[in-house]
Order: structure tokens, then sequence, then C-alpha cells
């Protein structure tokens, strides 16, 4: 019998982790990019729940848990927000065509 | 009984950082109030910078901890120290948002947007408040949290009067860049935290000080982490946001960026380093770190490619403000020098590096603003001939830039000389040449706008930029600090000599 133990939680959050950062790096969409970037925050997560869980830490891990939940959530709004603004400014939210600014 | 005396004496050690909230919270309230007529919100702003001020200095003297964790075995150290060393930097940040409030009655930009000015203002403040945590923080979340809320707010800000294509593209960037590196960062807490079950920075220096620690681990999560404070401090490689941002973004946003976030930064890289990771201080003042990772070469490989990439990288710009961007990241480099040293001394020199840099760039900034506000235009092609129609602002920028190259006899040098007596002192030699190297090639490109400013015949007409008598007194008193500090800087060094207390050990 199989019991779920904390290297389980680790490499599902590696495993996200690295999900995350490939989608960084190749997606081209800024909201494609910003879901990486969610895909980062919350293999912290897992990892913060599971150390508390099986490390015996108490409940901080937990408690930093939620805090990183909420701001995500604040960081998606904020994110959004800008990404709307820019495609009004270039009909666009691809991150590669959006280079203006290099001369 | 004990709860409350604790919970008082907590409250009391983050007056500064109460009173920023209440003015955040008075700025939101009075732009709902006055929606008419918004022309008195920038004086709330600027009560509330002198109000904060009062109370961190009257702080002086004093060193606390704030919020203590009674954790399973011993009363550790809280998760927010008060002491003398936060107390210099929250002075450095204070003194950059009131100049920044200056720069805003004045700057094109934000008079444009004056019906959004209350949130200007408090998205302002929000990251004051964020960096007042920074500084401060001695525990791995309130860092993360308060390096949030700088980041939140700084990420409107970059993009906020959405004049031009460049803002939202500023914005995004910033924006994408941030938060990669926050969410690396956090990954990075989270592996600490697993590795010694804690979060304190106190706590966390006598845990992993245990055999069982898997060094390769904290190795990795050390990385991690210093991605998220490299990019706020914009060293490389985490640099790539630097000049976009700092072109894209207003300039008193800019202004505001390169001096104050990158003092936030510092402060926290500084006491992160030094509460985690070094055993003990000698009497000579010197740190010796716990022999779990090798801070000093990681951080002297990035100091010194900060700085390279920095200064290379200017030579061919033609923007003032992507110029300064640079120029801004080859100072990360040299700052993260007198960290490199690791000793008292080196900490000093960052002291009065700080001190001196927040006075050049802002002035630099400031005269950058003012020719834009008049010719709207930041390129270096379009300042020819400005140094004889407008000779005041041509010598004001002169000075400041000479004082960026760290040449004699203005402020920049003495900031120099601190940083490379500390390398001398503690036998960098190798390092402090290659610094003195890039201090050269950085001569090319200050030395390149004035060229442009006093050589270089116009091919139309020069505009005449004329200049407003308070943004007179405010330009010549920044080039009295930087010509006074060139000569006279023994206050100066006393003042930093006396902020050296970093609580803890």
């Amino acid at each position: 019998m199989l019991t779920v133990g904390l290297n389980h939680f680790l490499v599902i959050s590696a495993v996200l982790f690295s999900l995350g950062i490939y989608g960084i790096v190749t997606r081209k969409n800024a909201v494609m990019v910003l879901m990486g970037i969610e895909l980062v925050l919350n293999s912290a997560n897992i990892n913060f729940v599971a150390f508390s869980h099986y490390g015996n830490f108490g409940l901080n891990g937990q408690a930093i848990a939620l805090f990183v939940i909420v701001l995500a959530a604040a960081e998606a709004a904020i994110a959004l927000a800008i990404v709307l603004n820019v495609y009004k400014t270039f009909a666009e939210v691809n991150v590669d065509e959006i280079d203006h600014l290099k001369e | 009984m004990m709860e409350n005396t604790n919970l008082y004496h907590s409250l009391s050690l983050i007056l500064p950082e109460i009173v920023i909230s209440v003015a955040l919270i008075v700025l939101v309230l009075a732009d709902l109030i006055f929606h008419k007529d918004k022309k008195y919100i920038p004086y709330i702003a600027l009560v509330s910078i002198l109000v904060a001020g009062y109370y961190t200095l009257i702080q002086y003297g004093t060193s606390g901890s704030a919020f203590l964790t009674s954790g399973k075995n011993t009363i550790s150290l809280g998760m927010f120290a008060a002491d003398s060393f936060s107390i210099f930097f929250k002075m450095i940040v204070l003194v950059s948002t009131l100049f920044i409030v200056f720069f805003s009655f004045s700057s094109e930009e934000i008079i444009k947007i004056k019906d959004r000015i209350g949130e200007y203002y408090a998205l302002i403040f929000g990251m004051v408040l964020g960096m007042f945590f920074m500084i401060s923080a001695t525990d791995l979340i309130l860092i993360y949290l308060s390096m949030e809320l700088m980041s939140l707010s700084s990420y409107v800000l970059s993009g906020f009067t959405k004049l031009r294509e460049r803002n939202s593209e500023a914005a995004l960037k910033y924006l994408l860049y941030g938060a990669v590196s926050s969410g690396l960062m956090l990954f990075g807490i989270s592996l600490v935290y697993g590795l010694t079950g804690s979060t304190n920075l106190y706590a966390i220096n006598a845990l992993i000080q245990s055999p069982e620690i898997n060094l390769f681990t904290l190795a990795f999560a050390c990385i991690l982490i210093f991605a998220g404070i490299g990019y706020k401090i914009s060293s490389a490689p985490f640099h790539f946001w630097t000049p976009d941002v700092y072109e894209g973004a207003p300039i008193t946003i800019t202004a505001f960026l390169s001096v104050a976030s990158k003092a936030a930064g510092f402060a926290l890289l500084i006491r992160f380093i030094k509460t985690t990771f070094v055993s003990y201080i000698d009497p000579l003042g010197m740190w010796h770190l716990l022999n779990v990772f090798d801070w000093r070469s990681m951080l002297v490989a990035i100091s010194i490619l900060t700085m390279t990439l920095g200064n290379f990288s200017a030579l061919w710009q033609n923007n003032m403000k992507r110029m300064l961007a640079y120029s801004s990241i080859a100072h990360a480099g040299y700052l993260l020098l007198g960290l490199v040293v690791l000793s008292n001394q080196g900490i000093l020199a960052i002291l009065i590096y700080f001190s001196v840099y927040l006075v050049m760039n802002l002035g630099a900034f400031l005269v950058v603003m003012l020719i834009a506000n008049k010719t709207g235009s930041e390129d270096i092609d379009d300042y020819d001939g400005l140094g004889h129609t407008s000779p005041f602002l041509g010598i004001s920028l002169a000075i400041f830039l000479v004082s960026l190259t760290g040449l004699p006899p203005t402020a920049g040098f003495i900031g120099k000389l601190y940083l490379f007596v500390a390398l001398v002192d503690a036998q960098m030699i190798v390092v402090a040449v290659i610094a003195l190297l890039n201090s050269v090639v950085s001569l090319y490109y200050y030395v390149r706008v004035l060229k442009h400013m006093f050589l270089t015949k116009s091919v139309d007409e020069t505009p005449v930029v004329s200049v407003s008598i308070p943004n007179i007194i405010l330009v010549s008193s920044l080039v009295f600090v930087i010509l006074l500090f060139g000569v006279y800087f023994t206050p100066l060094v006393d003042a930093a000599q006396s902020c050296l207390v970093i609580l803890g050990l």
C-alpha cells in the first residue's frame, strides 16, 4: 500500500515550478506568461503546506500559503489591468511585438 | 498582560510605518472628498512625509525588535527590526520621496493627469510603506509581502500617465520581470522554510548551522532569493527591465525607482545576509560568514558583471533616461562592492555612497525633466547647444554628471573613495582596479552629454529653457549639497558611522 508522503508533494511542486518556468520562457502571449507565474507561485504554496504538515512546523506554513494566495490574486488583478491597457494601446498582447523602446 | 505590553512596544517601534499607512488612507479619502479641486493633495503628501520623518528621527538611538515570535524552544527576535541602520535607509527613502513630490509639482507629465493626482500620491505612499517594511524586515514572509506591496504600487505607477505608448510598455515589462523574479524568490523562501522550519532570519541563522542541512538545496534557495532582491537593485543578470522601464515610465517615477527602491533593496540584501549568514563579527568589524554558502564569490562575480554591463551598454545610448538607467545599473555594481567586503567598513561606504547617489541622481533626473518639459525630448542629440542658451541648467547637469563619474571636488568622489578604501583594506586589490577601470569607461558617456551641450553647434534653433524660481532653488540646493559634501564630508561620514548598528548578533 502506497502512502503519500512529503516527497510526492515535493515532486508535484517541482514539476509545477518547472512547467511554470517553461511557460514563462516559451509563451509569447502576456496572459499565458502570467499563467506561468501563477504556476510558480502555486508550486511554492504546495511546498509551504507540505513542509508545514510533514515537518511538524506548526501552522505557519499554511498561514503563509494563505498570504500568498491573496497576493497572487492582487497581482493578477493588477497584471490584467496592465495587460488590458497594453491591449488598448497596441491592439496586441504578444510580448515580442511590444518592443518599441529599444532603438 | 505580557502580551499587551509586547504589542504596545511593537507598535511604538513601527510608528513611522503607522504614519505612512494613515497618510495613505487620508490620501485615498481626500481624493474622494475633494472631487473638483485636488490642488491640496500634494501638500497632504508633503506634511505626511515630514511627520513620518520626525517619527523616524526620534527613533534614533533606540533599537529593538517588534512582533516577537515565541517559538517552541526559545523566544527569538521578532520579524521587524528597528535599529539605526534602518533609520538611515528610511531617511534616504523619505528624502527622495520629498524630492519626488517637489518634482511632481513641475513635471508636465504629472500636471497633465491632475484629475488622478490623488491616486498618484496614494500609490507613491504604498511604495514608501513597502520600502519601510523591506528595510526593517527580519522575517522571510514579511520580506516577501513588503516587496510585493512595493512592486504592485510601482507596476501601476510606471504606466500611470498613459500619455504615450512607451508608458504601457514600461508597465508591462516591469510587471512581467517583477512577477517572475518574485515568484522565484517565493519558491526559494519555501525551500528555506522546508530546510529549517522557520521563516525568522534569526532562527534560520541558528538552524542552518546544523550538519543535517542539505547545502545544495540551501545554495539553490539562496540563489532564488537573490533573484528577487537582485531584481529590485537591478543587478545583472536581473537588470533587463531597467533600461526599458526607466525610459518608459514618467520621469518622476523613474527618479524614484532609481533611488528609493534601490535603497530599499540594498537595505534588505545587507540585512538578509548579515542576520542570516554571518556567524560572528570580529573586533575589527569583519563579518565571518557561516560555512554554508559562499556569498562573497557570488557577489564579487555579480558586482563586476553588473558594473561592466551597465557601463558598456551606456556607451551607445542616445536617450538621456536610458543612459541614466544603465548608469544606475553600473552604480548598483559599485554599491555591491561595499557588501562584498563583508565588513562594517564596507557598509559604511555603502551608506555614504547612497546618500551621495541620492543627491546626484535626483539632480540629474530633475535637470533632464526640466529640459524635457520644454523640448519634449530626452534625446542627447537635442541637447546640442543647450549649455549656451540655458547656462544654469547646463552647468548644473555638468556638476551632477561629473559627480556621477566620481571626480573631485564633487561628492561622488567621496563616495567612490570610501568604497575603494574599503576594498583595498580588505585586500581585494584586483576588484578595486576593475572598478576603477569601470569608472574610466563611465567618464566617456557622461562627458559625451557635456560635449553635446557645450561644444556641438545645433542644426536648428536651440530652445531657451527657462526655469521657474522654485526649480532654480531646488536645482541649486542639490548642486550646493554635491559641492559641499565634496569638500566637507565629515558630518556625512559621522552620521553614517553612527548608523551601522544592524540588530542581531
